[in-house]
């Protein structure tokens, strides 16, 4: 204790006796937790009521105000509150404007008004809940499961979206979005819930380890730098046609305008 | 004939052909850097220049080649990208480009640039070289014999002909030949059988039924396929690729004679287009409609594989298939109809088609 | 001011009188340096002599041809590098290079050998990247080069043999492309590769004995990879190779030809000698178009094999297309009604063989027999070495016009679903509007290039008779407006007025007054179609008019025109509106 008393005038002294009792109260935190699980339950009934008050508001001219769907949207009875994540976190609903399907948009609700309506929706009836962070984390994998990761990506998604995530053409004015920019959570909930056109990959066929090694690969190809030079919107031969003939057939055509002019004169 | 020509075009007078004499080039005007010796001395300087520029660049690029780490990375502005590669790029296109450019600045500016003229002669040759040539060949006839003895130049001919036969017949052996058995075991069969499992591509793994969600689709291959290695391998695949779906019963039609080709509304199709072969998975779970990303053929799976817009011709195969006693999926029995593109030999009155039950 | 002088009819004349032949200029033959042992082996003095001088003519669109073969020479470069590492082998094995992404996938030798000359080999991406970018403005300056001849007539006698080869060269460069981009084996090259298998079958009769054959087999097998590799670094190379030269070597025979204009006549050329002037700049230019490759290649990504990854029959990818000079068949693909006959037991699959296989025949058939047709047409057999202004070989402009809007149809058409994404629109409806445009479009251009070619006509007529227009509004003291022309120069006005106007060729029964065939019958169809292609054309001023144009010129200000040239055309009327 003479090591302690000797050092309580130094200039370390304060911050560091701060972090030692900020240590001791969550360390006594943790252990009185327990109580709080009580509170939760109270706390999900009214986070449940703001949902609801919010769907009111927000979604059921078009869901119906029991989510029991109509004419103008379908049930939400038993999509679960991945569902309502996936659509709201990603801003396709609420829906701006009826058309061939809904469009990723800037979100404009806050996190909490999101989750209130997932716990809503959740409450209807059982369906898929918002996944935990742990099976869509991407990380922790070995480079031969991100390679894997590749395969099942162009096994499985790249029909669609493409063979860098950048989207494509679906009939009749629908697409297949871009998957750059597109947080894990929801890449997850998509290929669980099957939103609009998409189909549903249930665990049966790809496991949440298969999932997350996607993801994993996802990232990584999104992250690399890139090896040479601009990708060129990342969409294949159209667009490296487009810039062959605009930057090199443009560049080479100007040279030789430039090569065969006579060029300013002395008189 | 041209001569007479040129007389009218260098002529005074104006003709209907030429309403306005041929004025002749053009006067020849000295540039700026003919007549302003700063401007030339200016125009020199920037080729050497250009030209100094490109041993720099050059010993650049060795540097660059021996220092720069093939993992390292730069960024320049909207640009994230290996830096060995565009140093590289860099400076050897510069270098060369800069070689170009002084080239083309030295002959525009500093060489003499009086226009000269060549002239034509017609492409054809005079007629005392067609007449001399004539004579000559008619010489070369008349000394190889072959006016008195003709049977010598047939004969060589008929000779020269009947080679080509042989070297012909040494691409037979190009390809296995597609006769009627070796389709049968090739193009038209795909390793699908009886009782033969659905796994899923990449990972194997067999598909319980019950793991089927409506709106659900599976990119799956038979179990068999593990079995062949390398290319082998890669032909099966190329044919035995297949999708399943699953849709709710009452949503789609299914023709009485495929009712037992399904399991409670999981189906199961080709992954091979059968327009020019491309293995389609784009499928809209609401409309049941199927894309083919090459050529936008759309077919139904909710009918039967139905094509419903795009060049391909005829629906796509279905696999009748049914649960093992592990509930998992198997093949009922193989592909009724050979799958993907069509070909000559191909007998399609057996395909699915609109209003068939 | 340089006159032309006259010129003789021989040629061994023509020889003699050549400007170029300087005596000084020839190497002294006594001096004993490296030009003499070499001269003394090899006779260069008397080739020499007559070619380094050799005058080009100096237009810019003379040189798109040049950077064709310019970038011919830098695939042959980059090429030889590129086989140094490429192994053309469909064995499969494990890849463990420097793309992490990739690691411990199977694939092919081929796919595995690209991926390690892209990422373990420095600078082997770039020249990969130069190689494809060099491939894309190949096939390109290829097609524009073809354009320039064909709207400027320079494919006319004695040219014919010359357009013959390059529509030749033009069809094999595009299998050298094809072959080129599926040697990777990744999955845009082999999703192609399964196109062309598709293709291939569907020709009638012969179809499946044609697929075995090319890829010795069922698809894919192990041989269409060294296949096309023999195909792409040996043998199409080698013919055009043998095809290129031959090309050159008729433009040095047959001399460059060029724009009308002063001093320019059917016998002459006109422009900068080969040594130096030419050396330098083609020489120069060969240096830009590598560069600027080079620089494409290191910022422009090309292919990028690495994200496709090895080819796998059951993979694919949305916006899988060709390389851009295949994208037209593509896209008579995609829009091709679904065609298919079921004879017995047979399949006869027209929805892919007539757009593959057909469209691409009917092209260059097209191209190959033009030269001819427009020579029976016209009845034109003399040697044309001055180009045609594309606007007074009006028909033929509006038919290249027609053409090349054909040709973007089906491109667009091939990129269809990148238009649905990039412009949010129905990729059904892109499809049903390009069945329709392929045919409307071409249709529509004829009719605006051609009424656009024969409105120049006119304008050029009108610039001869009454000079350009100022810009500059008089008022007349009685109040009436008028635009002052200022005269044209006699260079401009002999080059807008030097182009030959052939004869409408009439029907004719080809008998003299006896009955007795003479051997000139104009038939019918003949007849018509040379006032389709000419008949529409107007007649330039006659030497009558401009005297009388010109006599009226100091006036014309105050009494606007009323002279009496033929036809009233446009422009006259409009400038008689603006000048009363």
């Amino acid at each position: 204790m003479r090591f302690l008393s000797r050092r309580r005038r130094s200039p370390g002294a304060k911050p560091l006796t701060l972090l030692f009792a900020l240590f001791l109260m969550g360390a006594i935190y943790s252990v009185v937790s327990p109580a709080q699980q009580v509170a939760a339950d109270t706390t999900k009934d009214a986070q449940i009521a703001q949902g609801k008050a919010l769907f009111d508001v927000t979604c059921s001219s078009c869901h119906g105000l029991n989510a029991e769907g109509g004419s103008q949207g379908p049930s939400l009875i038993g999509v679960g509150a991945a569902s309502v994540d996936f659509q709201m976190g990603t801003g396709r609903m609420p829906l701006a404007h009826p058309g061939a399907q809904a469009v990723r948009k800037p979100v404009t609700y806050t996190a909490d008004e999101i989750a209130a309506i997932a716990a809503y929706v959740a409450d209807l009836a059982p369906g898929p809940a918002i996944p935990d962070p742990e099976v869509y984390s991407g990380e922790g994998l070995t480079e031969e499961e991100i390679a894997r990761g590749g395969e099942l990506f162009r096994t499985n998604c790249s029909a669609c979206h493409n063979f860098e995530g950048s989207g494509g053409a679906l009939p009749g004015g629908k697409y297949a979005p871009t998957l750059k920019g597109v947080a894990n959570r929801h890449i997850y909930s998509a290929i669980r819930i099957g939103p609009q056109q998409m189909p549903v990959f249930s665990k049966g066929a790809l496991t949440d380890a298969d999932v997350n090694e996607i993801i994993g690969y996802l990232n990584q190809l999104h992250a690399q730098p890139s090896q040479g030079g601009f990708d060129l919107g990342g969409i294949g031969p159209v667009s490296e046609g487009f810039w062959g003939w605009l930057v090199g057939m443009g560049s080479l055509v100007g040279v030789a305008i430039w090569l065969a002019k006579k060029g300013a004169r002395a008189k | 004939m041209s001569g007479h020509d040129q007389i009218e075009r260098v002529g005074v007078a104006p003709t209907p052909e030429f309403p306005i004499p041929d004025p002749g080039l053009e006067e020849h005007n000295p540039r700026w850097s003919d007549v302003d010796p700063a401007a030339g001395r200016r125009a020199y300087a920037q080729v050497v220049g250009m030209l100094a520029a490109v041993p720099i660049l050059a010993i650049t690029f060795v540097v660059i080649y021996f220092a720069v780490p093939r993992d390292m990375y730069v960024k320049l502005g909207p640009l994230h990208a290996n830096a060995q590669h565009v140093g590289l790029g860099l400076t050897g296109g510069l270098g060369v480009l800069l070689i170009g450019l002084a080239c083309i600045h030295w002959a525009k500016q500093i060489m003499g640039d009086e226009e000269s003229i060549d002239y034509r002669h017609p492409a054809r040759s005079s007629d005392a070289d067609r007449a001399a040539v004539a004579a000559e060949f008619r010489k070369g006839v008349e000394q190889s014999g072959l006016s008195r003895r003709g049977l010598i130049g047939a004969s060589l001919a008929g000779a020269l002909g009947i080679v080509a036969v042989p070297a012909v017949v040494l691409l037979a052996d190009m390809g296995v030949w597609p006769t009627k058995g070796k389709r049968a075991v090739t193009i038209e069969t795909t390793i699908w059988a009886e009782g033969v499992r659905i796994v899923n591509d990449v990972d194997f793994k067999p598909i319980k039924a019950a793991d089927m969600e409506i709106g659900q689709l599976v990119n799956g291959e038979p179990k068999s396929l593990k079995e062949f290695e390398g290319s082998l391998q890669a032909t099966e695949r190329a044919k035995a690729a297949i999708i399943v779906v699953r849709m709710d019963p009452q949503s789609i039609k299914i023709p009485d004679s495929r009712k037992d080709w399904q399991v409670s509304g999981i189906l199961c199709y080709s992954k091979i287009c059968t327009h020019v072969g491309c293995p389609i998975s784009l499928w809209e779970q609401q409309t049941h409609h199927l894309l083919c990303p090459c050529h936008q053929s759309t077919f139904d799976l909710g009918e039967s594989g139905i094509v419903v817009f795009g060049p391909a011709a005829r629906s796509l195969p279905q696999l009748p298939i049914t649960v093992d006693k592990d509930g998992y999926l198997v093949a009922r029995q193989g592909f009724t109809v050979p799958v993907g593109p069509s070909y000559f030999e191909r007998d399609s009155r057996h395909d699915f088609q609109k209003g068939d039950n | 001011m340089a006159k032309p002088v006259g010129i003789a009819g021989s040629s061994e004349a023509l020889e003699a009188k050549r400007p170029g032949d300087v005596e000084s200029s020839a190497p002294k033959p006594a001096k004993g340096n490296v030009l003499t042992w070499a001269d003394d082996r090899l006779g260069l003095a008397a080739i020499g002599k007559s070619n380094l001088r050799k005058v080009f003519p100096d237009h810019w669109s003379f040189l798109l041809g040049e950077i064709a073969l310019y970038s011919f020479i830098v695939l042959l470069l980059t090429g030889v590098f590129l086989t140094i590492w490429f192994k053309p082998s469909m064995a499969e094995t494990e890849y463990h290079g420097a793309y992490q992404l990739l690691r411990g996938l199977p694939m092919s030798e081929a796919f595995a050998s690209t991926l390690t000359l892209s990422f373990d080999i420095r600078g082997g991406l770039l020249v990969r990247q130069v190689h494809h970018w060099a491939a894309m403005l190949f096939v390109a300056a290829a097609f524009v080069h073809m354009l320039r001849i064909f709207f400027t007539g320079a494919f006319r006698k004695p040219r014919e043999i010359n357009w013959l080869i390059g529509v030749g060269l033009m069809s094999l460069t595009m299998i050298e492309g094809f072959a080129g981009y599926s040697l990777p084996d990744d999955l845009l090259s082999g999703t192609g590769l399964r196109f062309v298998d598709g293709l291939v079958r569907s020709i009638p009769v012969i179809g499946t004995w044609a697929e075995f054959f090319v890829f010795g087999g069922e698809f894919p097998g192990t041989l269409i990879i060294p296949r096309l590799y023999m195909v792409h670094i040996l043998l199409v190379p080698g013919i055009l190779l043998g095809l290129i030269s031959a090309h050159l070597a008729l433009v040095v025979y047959h001399k460059h030809t060029q724009y009308p204009g002063p001093g320019r006549t059917e016998h002459n050329v006109v422009g900068y000698p080969l040594f130096p002037v030419y050396m330098a700049k083609a020489g120069g230019f060969f240096f830009v178009v590598f560069g600027i490759t080079v620089l494409m290649g290191a910022f422009m990504t090309i292919n990028p094999v690495w994200k496709f990854g090895p080819y796998n029959p059951s993979q694919v990818t949305a916006g899988s297309q060709p390389d851009w000079y295949m994208g037209w068949v593509e896209g008579a693909i995609r829009i091709v009604p679904n065609w298919e006959w079921h004879l017995g037991a047979t399949t006869w699959s027209w929805n892919i063989f007539l757009p593959g296989v057909g469209l691409m025949g009917l092209l260059f058939t097209g191209l190959g027999v033009w030269p001819f047709v427009e020579q029976w047409i016209t009845g034109d057999k003399s040697e044309h070495h001055l180009l045609d202004r594309p606007r007074n070989a009006a028909t033929r402009t509006a038919l290249g016009v027609a053409g090349m809007t054909w040709y973007a149809m089906f491109w667009i058409a091939g990129g269809n679903d990148i238009i649905a994404t990039k412009f949010h629109v129905s990729l059904n409806a892109v499809t049903y509007v390009m069945r329709v445009a392929v045919f409307v479009a071409p249709v529509i251009a004829y009719i605006i290039a051609k009424r656009t070619a024969l409105s120049l006509q006119r304008s050029d007529h009108a610039r001869v008779l009454h000079g350009s227009e100022t810009g500059i509004i008089h008022r007349s003291p009685d109040g009436s407006y008028s635009e002052a022309h200022a005269p044209i120069t006699t260079d401009e006005a002999f080059t807008l007025t030097q182009h030959k106007q052939l004869p409408l060729a009439l029907e004719d029964e080809g008998l003299d007054v006896n009955g007795i065939p003479t051997g000139q019958s104009v038939s019918k169809l003949r007849s018509r179609l040379s006032h389709w292609f000419m008949g529409d054309d107007i007649a330039k001023p006659t030497p009558e008019e401009i005297e009388e144009a010109h006599h009226h010129a100091g006036h014309a200000l105050t009494e606007g025109h009323d002279d009496g040239h033929g036809a009233v055309d446009d422009a006259d009327e409009l400038s008689e509106i603006t000048s009363r």
